[in-house]
């Protein structure tokens, strides 16, 4: 005689589970002091330049751990070694986003105790990464004005799940239409508490702000 | 390729499920789509063929797919509307304070197995 077959109502969103798995992870990094931000952009948008400019001007003040997220290549661990942090790179294995799962194991090969900040660089895409939560405290995104004022309204749970838009290579301002009041709205829209920088990494326009907040945010953090 | 990355979530949570129930063979998986969950139902089955023959517990399973229509309500007028046709403003009145009310889901609905 065959079993009975069963059914079995689920009813569960698909990224229930990691997102519990995120949660855990999120309070065993408070507990441990050390704030993990997931930095997302799409490719180009100068993520790894800027976080190399951001290890140079805080080397002396905080230990920052770096866990490049990618398809394929350790290029960026590279460039970002070059620039005084500790850096590891994942694999992604051909998946275009990481999960919570992925990010612990890359946490624990880094060694995340000794560090204040452990910065994700995501891998470069504007929809995937918005949906898996990786656990980590801050989210932080990346725009840069060649990408154009209305991404916003094109990628939403993007900007929606962002605590900062930083808005990258404002030196180019004066050759593009990127308008920053549309831009402004665009992001409240979707996302009312997201705050906005302008910077530029090559001129150093705007860094101090943001190096303001990530010292703000890490002290929040540990409190 | 993200679909692929639900695909596996997805998958992960079903063999959790079937653990739990004590399930060593699934037959049948039935999965809910929003209309704006950004999840193309075409790449989303491709991807979960070709996961589930390297998964014992589903190898053998049917899947079926229910979508569901997004709609959005507007904050102003109070009125529902079809959030694909119209996106975020409302046609009511015109007003953009409007929330989606469903259409994001993204959904393990319920599995049958022995």
């Amino acid at each position: 005689m065959t079993d009975p077959i069963k059914v079995i109502e689920v009813k569960e969103s698909v990224f229930a589970n990691n997102d519990r798995e995120a949660e855990a992870l999120r309070a065993r990094m408070h507990d441990a002091g050390t704030l993990m931000i997931n930095l997302m952009s799409s490719p180009g948008a100068g993520k790894t330049t800027l976080l190399s400019a951001t290890l140079r001007a805080l080397a002396d003040e905080m230990n920052i751990g770096v866990m490049e997220a990618d398809v394929d290549s350790d290029v960026d661990a590279y460039t970002v070694q070059e620039a005084g942090a500790k850096a590891i790179q994942l694999h992604t294995g051909g998946m275009c986003h990481l999960d919570a799962a992925m990010t612990e194991q890359g946490l624990n090969q880094l060694g995340y105790q000794d560090q204040d900040l452990v910065v994700i660089e995501n891998v470069g895409n504007l929809i995937c990464p918005a949906e898996f939560d990786t656990g980590a405290g801050k989210k932080v995104m990346i725009l840069s004005v060649p990408e154009g004022d209305d991404k916003p309204l094109k990628y939403p749970l993007m900007f929606e799940v962002s605590d900062l838009v930083l808005i990258s290579k404002v030196d180019t301002l004066p050759y593009f239409d990127f308008d920053k009041q549309k831009l402004e709205q665009n992001v409240h829209l979707r996302n009312p508490n997201a705050k906005i920088i302008y910077l530029s990494a090559k001129t150093g326009e705007g860094m101090d702000e943001w190096l303001d907040w990530l010292r703000d945010a890490v002290r929040d953090w540990k409190a | 390729m993200h679909e692929l990355g639900v695909v596996f979530a997805a998958m992960d949570t079903i063999e959790d499920v079937a653990r739990e129930n004590e399930l060593s063979r699934i037959s049948s998986v039935t999965m809910c789509l929003g209309e704006v969950s950004g999840i193309l139902e075409d790449y989303f089955v491709d991807c979960w063929k070709w996961a589930q023959q390297k998964s014992d517990l589903l190898r053998d399973s049917t899947l079926q797919v229910e979508q569901i229509k997004a709609v959005t309500v507007c904050n102003a007028c109070g009125h529902t509307y079809e959030t694909v046709r119209y996106g975020r403003t409302c046609p009511h009145c015109g007003s953009d304070q409007t929330v989606l009310l469903r259409g994001n889901e993204c959904e393990i609905k319920q599995i049958e197995g022995c």
